[in-house]
């Protein structure tokens, strides 16, 4: 072992950062309602508002993703490339939605 | 604090080399384009699911009165009911929520165990990742209760042919809807339940490594952020999933 006979590395161990954690349980909380929320719109729109439940559930969803990649993953942070070669790519995504979506939809149709 | 820039010689361009351009390591920037090219790949699932179900018929009575049937999509509230030690008990979506919470909470736990590296505390390190892991275990065991309540079916089953009924689900026949809703309940929970077992073994190994001293010696705790990435990514998909196979 070549670190058999290291001595005790000396760390300076910094205390908490209050701030920041205070900042990463609102997130956390912000997550918790909108997650609650979700489930009282579940229960309380009838289903005959399909379209109104799914625009909510899809709104609600984004916001929740945009706090778990903005202050989790700590992208809101990055240097401006970084956060576009994350962003940017994701039009791949809208477009294949879009595209699927529509060939389902001309699917039952078709039925 | 606003976006953090690179610091560059006056006259060079972040781009010529000698400085990272995007201000982050090769390792957490790979880690990025890991997750990204993967959120395709969840993506390319979920849409899918949203195309094969856009193309079944639709259930148009009430909620109420839903019955299982092969002849159009489930509503998945009715078929995702059940919690564990409440035996006949409906309590729809109930259980799926106990499992939101949990993977969002073993999330906060990951970023404090970040930012007990960022200090160098690997006391505080060891004990958020400690956290961070049960939650991950106690994911994985919701979602085996999950998996074998939706295998073994339900009490009422769904009547097949006269007298005849067909309890749970197989990748053939299900008693909830069309075969291919079970496919794909199979399909994405198992790919995102996969992910979730892999992260809890790379969170162990941070945590291993925390225990041992290597990033100590190392100055720094970098890996716990990459793995965070990953574990926080993890409970990214399960946003979705829990919005597009369970709410809508």
């Amino acid at each position: 072992m070549a670190h058999a006979h290291q001595e005790t590395v000396h760390v300076n161990v910094l205390p908490p950062d209050r701030a920041k954690i205070k900042k990463l349980w609102m997130t956390a909380l912000i997550l918790l309602i909108i997650t609650i929320l979700e489930f009282i719109v579940a229960f309380t729109v009838p289903h005959e508002y399909k379209d109104l439940r799914v625009w909510i559930f899809i709104t609600m969803t984004i916001v929740k993703a945009a706090y778990i990649v903005g202050e989790f993953m700590h992208l809101r942070y990055e240097v401006k490339v970084l956060i576009w070669s994350i962003l940017i790519p994701m039009v791949f995504i809208v477009w294949m939605l879009v595209a699927f979506l529509y060939e389902g939809m001309a699917i039952s149709s078709v039925r | 604090m606003a976006s953090t820039s690179v610091a560059t010689a006056p006259g060079r361009s972040a781009w010529d080399g000698g400085v990272s351009p995007m201000g982050a390591s090769y390792g957490k920037l790979m880690m990025w384009f890991f997750l990204l090219s993967d959120a395709f790949t969840f993506s390319a699932l979920l849409i899918t699911y949203g195309l094969v179900r856009s193309a079944h018929p639709v259930y148009t009575g009430t909620v109420h009165a839903f019955k299982f049937s092969a002849g159009y999509w489930p509503i998945p509230e009715r078929v995702f009911e059940a919690v564990p030690f409440l035996h006949g008990v409906e309590a729809p979506l109930v259980f799926v929520g106990i499992m939101t919470f949990i993977l969002i909470m073993s999330s906060v736990t990951m970023v404090l165990a970040v930012e007990a590296g960022h200090r160098m505390d690997r006391k505080a390190v060891e004990k958020w990742m400690l956290w961070t892991i049960l939650g991950g275990a106690a994911f994985l065991s919701c979602q085996a209760w999950e998996w074998s309540h939706f295998i073994h079916g339900s009490e009422t089953g769904r009547a097949v042919v006269e007298g005849t009924k067909f309890f749970g689900a197989n990748l053939v026949h299900n008693q909830y809807g069309p075969p291919d809703f079970a496919a794909f309940f199979f399909f994405i929970t198992g790919f995102h339940g996969f992910h979730v077992f892999s992260g809890v073994c790379l969170n162990f190994l941070i945590y291993y490594n925390t225990v041992m001293g290597v990033y100590e010696r190392r100055g720094h705790y970098e890996m716990v952020e990459k793995v965070g990435l990953y574990w926080h990514f993890v409970d990214l998909v399960w946003v979705f999933v829990f919005t597009f196979f369970y709410l809508v």
